[in-house]
This record gives C-alpha cells, structure tokens and sequence, in this order.
C-alpha cells in the first residue's frame, strides 16, 4: 500500500447552539463527531450517507473551510490543522473544491476565463497574460467547453457547462486532491452521466486523488475505488467498492442500498426490501450506545449500552457493529 | 361507491371509462423575449387504479402537464387543448368550479413540503379545512378524521403533533403531512409531482410504500411526475417519456424498460447509473444539454442530440404512432 496522501485521525467538528434571543435550548451539534479514514494517491473515497450525516462537513473541515474541535488532517506527512497563514495558502495550491451547486459557485460578473484563470492569478503571479490565457484554453478543452466561450459570463451556460467551468477552475492548478460536494446532484441524469465520465477520465489521466461526497449511492459506485458510510457523524463502514456493494454488512448500509429503486420493475417487484422506520434523529441530541440503534432493525440492549467501536473485518473493511 | 362508467377500447373490450382524459393540451408562457411552449400536444388517459408515470428532465415540460390539469398554471401561461375529468371539461374551467373538484375528488402532492403548507397556520387548521370546507364536516370531526389520516401516514403521536406548525415537523414528516392532507378527502384522482425528490433515500422508501398502499386503499387513479426512473419502475403500470414539451414514447412500464425504442428513452435509461451494471466503462451519455424551448418547434424536439437524426428529423416533427398493446413512439427512424 502506497503512503497516504491524506490522514484523518480522529477529526471532530461540533457547532455551539447559542442561546439566541428567543431563548433557544442550547446544546451542541456534533456533526463530525470522531472520524478517522487515509486517502492514497490517485484514489476517490465515496463518502455517502443522508443528510445531516456530516459529509459536506467533513468535506470542508478538512480544507479548513470549517473550524475542526478536535482531532488531525495529516497533508502530505504535514499537519495541516496546525500550518500557519502562509504555509496554508502555499498547502492549499493542491486542494480544491467543487459544489454541488454550479451557478452559484461562479462569480456573475466574471468571465468565465477571468473565473478559471483565479487560482493562476493568485498562485503564480508572475504568469504573463498570454500564459494564463493558454493555460485557461487547455484547461477548457479538457473539461469540454469550447476555448472561444472564454469572454462569456456564467448566466450564458446551462447547469452542466457551469459544473464544468467549475471543473476546470478547480483542475487548472493541477491539484493532488479535488473534495466534490454533491457534484452531480443538481443535474440532469442525462447530463449527471457527462460529468460523471469526465471526472473518471482527469482522474485516470492526471492521477488525482477525490473526495466524492454524494447522497446517491448509484452515481457513488461508478465513481469510487472505496465507499465510507456515515450515520449522525460517525463512520458506519468503509471498504472497498465492489465487496461493499456485493455485501454491505452495517445494517445501515443495507437498509440504504436496499432502499434506492432501481430502475428495473421487475426486481423491483422481486427484491426484498428493508425499509427503515422512524427519521433521523436530532444531531443535537444522537442517541445514546450506537447512533443507529433507533432505527436499526437488529438492535439489541448491548446496541443500547455501548458504542460499537470501528472494527477490521476479514475482507479488510471496517465495520461499527456489534452484530454485523 | 357508485358505478364506473364503461366505454370500448381499440379492440371493443369493455373498460372503464378514463376518469381524466387529456387532449392535445398546449401550454405557452409569455416571456419578456418571446413565448415559450413548456407542453405541446400532449394527450393521455388515466383510469382509476392505475399509476400512470411522467417522466423527463427539467423544461420537458412534466410539472406543468400537472399544474394545468389543476388550474394552477402561472398568469403568464395559456392552455389549450382539453382535460376532462370524469367527463366534464375543466381545462381553463373558472375557479369556483375548480374548487369544487380540487381537494375533493382530485388532488396534488408537491416536491416541496415547506413552500406548499402555510407555515401560519398550524398543521390541524389546514388538514381540517379540506373536510370543512368540501364536505361540511363540523371541526371536531375534521380534527378527528385528520388525526386518523395522520396515524395512517405513521406520523407518531399524530393527537399532540397535530397542533404543531409545519417547521416543527421534519422533512419527511412534513411530507407525509402533505400526503395526509392529499388523501383526506379520498380523492379519485391523485397527482404527484416529484413527491419524494426532497427526501433522503430512507425516508423516501417509507414515502413510496406508504404512497402505493394508500392510493391502492382508494383505488384511486395517479399520475405521478418525476425525472427518476427507480421511483417511475416502482410505483407506475405506465409511463410516458417526455422531451421538449413532448410525448417521445409511451408503453406498459415493463415493455419500457425490457426494451425501450425511442432514442431519448434508450438514451436515459443507458445514463442512469444502476446497482448492478459494468462500472469499468463510462457511462453512456447523451450529447449535448436539453435546449431551450423558444419560438416554434421545427422537427423532433430531440433531434439536435439525437444520434440517429437525419435529415427528416430536423424539418419533420414526427406523430406519436400508436402500435400494438398500448405503445406509443414519436420517431421517423422506429415504430411503435
């Protein structure tokens, strides 16, 4: 196994409820309550779960977009929590972000160019003019957007060309990690499949590592090498891609395969289905034991009692179950 | 229950009688450049116990083959065409007489739970409306029923809840709020439009099955409208696939999915990521993006992406032709 390229030990982000004028309760929101994985280069982790799991949060605590409580973001052997001012900035050349939402994510009154040609600016500011514009019109063409569209402004595109403007600001650095928040979410199944293949292909190319956080665990498999489960902030599995999908063993993650139709009415009409009762409950108040224990159809009082720990697996996946 | 009314179908066998029928319905909008036509020529039937999907992505026009069935199209849209509801014409119908029908023998679930509840009122005095205001209840026993309806769409401790504000309720709680007060009235003609998109996957599950129980209980008919070809192939007997503000193909939702024929359903269906394909390979896409409806249509609305076009395609729109066991294609290049 090659060296991480990305170690997370242990991280936790809790957001404070302040009291606030109409006398809220209080409390704390542990929306990353203790999560631990390492990404190697070249690889894309899935990380999956429903809304309110922590995903986005992770995602943004380890590019220090979030303030993390507790716990490490291990950068290239470098502590990344702990860089100061300058190192950060110079540290953060080789980590971008996609959103999930594509025009948002773009400035209206730039130019695309102006748009992908900003972390050029801003990094190598020595660059001419005519090498920035170079650089922008490759970075272009790799994520399919025709050079001549450069004067544009982002109102001019359709969703999936903005999710690729965004692509291609996100690429033109040449980064070692790229997070994607809910890339595809927001597009067309249609158009989800055009992105999706693009982001297979600069990955295969260009040797990039990704955080691809998604609720949907269809797009998940065609994207990632491994997938990491969450439930209310903590890790419910993580493993390999085809044996987790072959046979997912946290119930939560059978409940969610098991729960997403297929497009297919007849296994549809033959699959057995685990439907789970009840919402998610509150993050302010996770319950106690297992977190999944509430809606978790083999929970028995242990489940209650005490917190399974993350624990290896013959197959070398983790699992935290008590009776997985 | 009363009789249903029976008519012929194609081969003379005895049916029952559509209880919505729409006809070439057209929606245009006007917009500051020009007038946009979201439905063009679209027609169908519904029967009661029957699960008819719509499915499409955005601008096909889905949602608003629903809002002008409801009279709910915004006050820049026109409709033409028919839509009759067990018989009677109520396409552009005023909204008087429209109230008579919405809410009590025909109603609407939406995508989005917060914005369609009056987050002023609480959850008791809108689900207890439906019944005072259709069918003279008193409200007591409006209360009462909705609580009913409540616990069967497993909101717990329905009593007590029943008395909260909608943002006290969770998304998936606010939802089945909205089925509740959908199914109140025990309509005969429920639409659904895009009702578990907002929801997490779980959540969804839950949804789903409560849905088909429930419309199954009021042998109600459905037209359920959504861009997810899980949710279509769980719940529906038949789909329309919809491009453009047209009908591209129609079947019996196991013909459509063994084998579907026009290029726009093949191509979909080939994009959706599944559980069970071949993840060494990209997935299969369709060129391009789903281009603006301006001006008049020349041609196949799909022709620009299509891999198949020719020249016919781009001067020609084609007929939806009509073929054997109720399919339906608008294609040069396949029949029906």
């Amino acid at each position: 196994m090659s060296e991480a390229l990305l170690s997370v030990k242990d991280l936790k982000v809790h957001f404070p409820l302040g009291k606030g004028l109409l006398g809220g309760a209080g409390g704390v929101v542990k929306a990353v309550d203790g999560i631990s994985f390492d990404l190697r280069p070249g690889e894309t982790l899935g990380i999956v779960g429903e809304s309110g799991c922590g995903k986005s949060t992770l995602g943004r605590a380890i590019l220090r977009l979030t303030r993390t409580t507790e716990g490490q973001v291990v950068w290239l052997g470098q502590d990344f929590l702990g860089l100061d001012k300058n190192s950060l900035r110079e540290a953060r050349r080789d980590l971008q972000i996609i959103f999930q939402d594509p025009l948002a994510s773009l400035d209206p009154r730039m130019t695309i160019g102006a748009i992908i040609a900003r972390p050029l600016k801003t990094f190598c500011p020595d660059l001419g003019k005519a090498e920035i514009d170079k650089r922008v019109k490759e970075a272009m063409a790799q994520v399919g957007l025709a050079p001549e569209m450069m004067r544009r402004y982002p109102h001019e595109f359709s969703g999936g060309q903005c999710q690729r403007i965004g692509i291609a600001r996100a690429m033109i650095l040449r980064p070692k990690l790229i997070v994607c928040d809910e890339p595809v979410s927001a597009l067309d199944v249609s158009i989800q499949a055009q992105i999706i293949n693009l982001l297979r292909k600069l990955q295969a190319e260009l040797g990039l590592s990704l955080l691809f956080i998604s609720h949907n665990l269809s797009v998940v498999r065609h994207i990632s090498h491994r997938v990491m489960v969450l439930y209310l902030g903590k890790v419910m599995e993580i493993g390999a891609r085809e044996a987790f999908y072959a046979n997912p063993m946290h119930p939560y993650s059978k409940a969610l395969i098991s729960a997403i139709p297929l497009p297919d009415p007849k296994a549809e009409r033959a699959r057995e289905r685990i439907t789970l009762q009840g919402d998610l409950p509150s993050p302010i108040k996770p319950p106690e034991g297992c977190r999944f224990c509430t809606r978790c159809p083999i929970a028995t009082d242990l489940c209650h009692a005490s917190e399974p720990p993350l624990s290896p697996r013959a197959d070398g996946r983790l699992v935290a179950c008590h009776h997985a | 229950m009363l009789s249903t009314p029976m008519s012929a179908d194609p081969l003379g066998r005895q049916v029952a009688a559509p209880i919505l029928s729409v006809r070439e319905l057209c929606v245009d909008f006007k917009l500051e450049h020009g007038i946009v036509r979201a439905v063009d020529g679209v027609s169908f039937d519904v029967r009661r116990g029957e699960v008819l999907g719509i499915v499409g992505e955005s601008g096909s026009g889905k949602s608003q083959i629903l809002m002008a069935a409801m009279g709910l199209t915004a006050v820049n849209g026109k409709c033409s065409g028919s839509v009759t509801f067990e018989g009677r014409e109520i396409l552009n119908a005023s909204p008087e007489k429209l109230d008579k029908i919405r809410g009590s023998s025909m109603s609407m679930i939406f995508q989005d739970p917060m914005t369609s509840l009056n987050p002023y009122m609480r959850v008791q005095d809108q689900l207890a409306e439906v019944l005072t205001a259709h069918q003279g209840k008193s409200r007591k026993e409006a209360i009462d029923l909705a609580v009913e309806m409540l616990e069967r769409v497993r909101i717990p401790d329905a009593a007590r809840r029943i008395s909260l504000y909608p943002h006290e309720f969770s998304g998936g709680m606010r939802q089945r709020v909205m089925i509740a007060m959908a199914l109140l009235c025990r309509p005969a003609l429920l639409f659904a439009d895009e009702p578990t998109t907002a929801l997490d996957v779980t959540v969804q599950a839950q949804i789903l099955d409560l849905l088909s129980n429930l419309v199954r209980d009021l042998n109600a008919a459905v037209v359920i409208v959504t861009h997810d070809l899980g949710v279509i192939a769980r719940m529906c007997d038949r789909v329309m696939v919809l491009y453009g503000g047209r009908v591209m193909e129609e079947a019996a939702i196991d013909d459509l999915f063994e084998a579907p024929r026009h290029p726009y359903s093949q191509g979909l269906m080939a994009a959706t990521p599944r559980l069970d394909d071949d993840v060494a390979h990209d997935l299969r896409t369709i060129p391009g993006a789903p281009r603006a409806l301006m001006g008049k249509i020349g041609g196949c609305p799909f022709a620009p992406r299509c891999e198949r076009r020719v020249e016919r395609c781009t001067v020609e729109t084609p007929a939806l032709l009509r073929g054997a066991g109720g399919r339906a294609a608008a294609c040069h290049l396949v029949m029906p």
